[in-house]
């Protein structure tokens, strides 16, 4: 009995210690004043990873991913406003680094894609409405 | 009749997309520096660490930047070019030693051979930022001026040399050395 319960005993320190360590990379860079610590978390929420592309920085624990939010955090103490940053970043990595492309020439297909097909949508459904409709 | 059609031109109109998309690699990710003046940095020489590197070090002369580390398998693959390249022409490879281990990456040109004029040591990676550095190996084409005409992610290769970085080199060269 006592084996199990030391086993249980350490494989839950186990357990927690890795939860500890899974926070640690963000709780060592996190903000005291929120405004700034909001500032931090919008930023690496919306960068991606470019090493492993499905995944913000925020995410993600690559060694680019790190060294991108330390640079985010540095900058956000010298005081870089948001969108000076967001430049900074897409003047090295371009906007493939932004999970929110910008509306220009290059990107209106990609924002017009969704509003075209809900304009389909919606039209196939009235014609068929009024095919019914006149049926009955 | 129009009840077929559309669904077909539906059809083809995806199946097309998805072939384009195939043939895309979805680790490119193209540079916005390509036709910009490199970043202007200060690093510590890997091999000397009391000499410093500057980005000025690179003018004049048509060279290439290349992106290298120990724990970079493909770097590996890709050093017996850069050595022979070295060997074979006149242009200048400045290496940029990412987030390595030193003594590592003192062994590493010891054994396999230093290409580089030089090896700037950027243990934090904040001078990799600056270039835009994502996955090593990387290979920049700098123009005598500074502009960098051209970047290659992944191992340079002989294929890859002939035909994107010879003809970028002949066209941005002013005397007959540069290759």
């Amino acid at each position: 009995m006592i084996v199990v319960m030391n086993f249980v005993y350490k494989f839950l320190s186990l357990s927690l210690f890795s939860i500890g360590s899974l926070f640690a990379i963000d709780q060592e860079l996190a903000f005291e004043d929120p405004a700034l610590l909001s500032t931090y978390q919008d930023l690496v929420n919306e960068i991606r990873c470019l090493v492993c592309q499905n995944q913000t920085i925020a995410d993600s624990t690559a060694p680019l991913a790190t060294d991108l939010k330390r640079e985010i955090k540095s900058m956000i103490e010298q005081g870089v406003p948001k969108d000076d940053i967001l430049i900074f970043l897409t003047d090295r990595y371009g906007d493939f680094v932004l999970y929110n492309p910008p509306l220009q020439a290059n990107t209106l297909v990609l924002w017009a894609t969704p509003i075209i097909f809900i304009l389909i949508g919606v039209a196939t459904f009235i014609l068929i409405l009024r095919k019914y409709t006149k049926q009955s | 009749m129009i009840k077929y059609i559309i669904p077909l031109i539906i059809f083809f109109t995806l199946v097309g997309f998805f072939i384009r998309g195939l043939s895309l690699n979805p680790s490119y990710v193209p540079s916005p520096l390509i036709g910009k003046n490199i970043p202007n940095y200060e690093l510590q020489d890997l091999e000397n660490l009391e000499n410093t590197i500057r980005s000025s070090d690179m003018l004049g002369n048509v060279s290439l930047l290349n992106v290298w580390a120990t724990w970079c398998i493909e770097c590996r693959n890709e050093h017996p070019f850069l050595v022979e390249l070295s060997e074979t022409t006149n242009i200048p490879i400045y290496g940029l030693n990412w987030k390595d281990n030193r003594s590592d990456a003192l062994d590493w040109l010891q054994t396999l051979g230093d290409p580089y004029v030089s090896s700037a040591y950027d243990l934090t990676g904040e001078i990799a930022i600056d270039w835009g550095v994502y996955a090593a190996p990387e290979t920049f084409l700098i123009g005598s001026d500074g502009i960098i005409l051209y970047k290659h992610i992944a191992a340079l290769t002989p294929e890859v040399w002939t035909k994107e970085f010879v003809p970028r080199i002949l066209n941005d060269c002013r005397n007959e050395f540069c290759l």
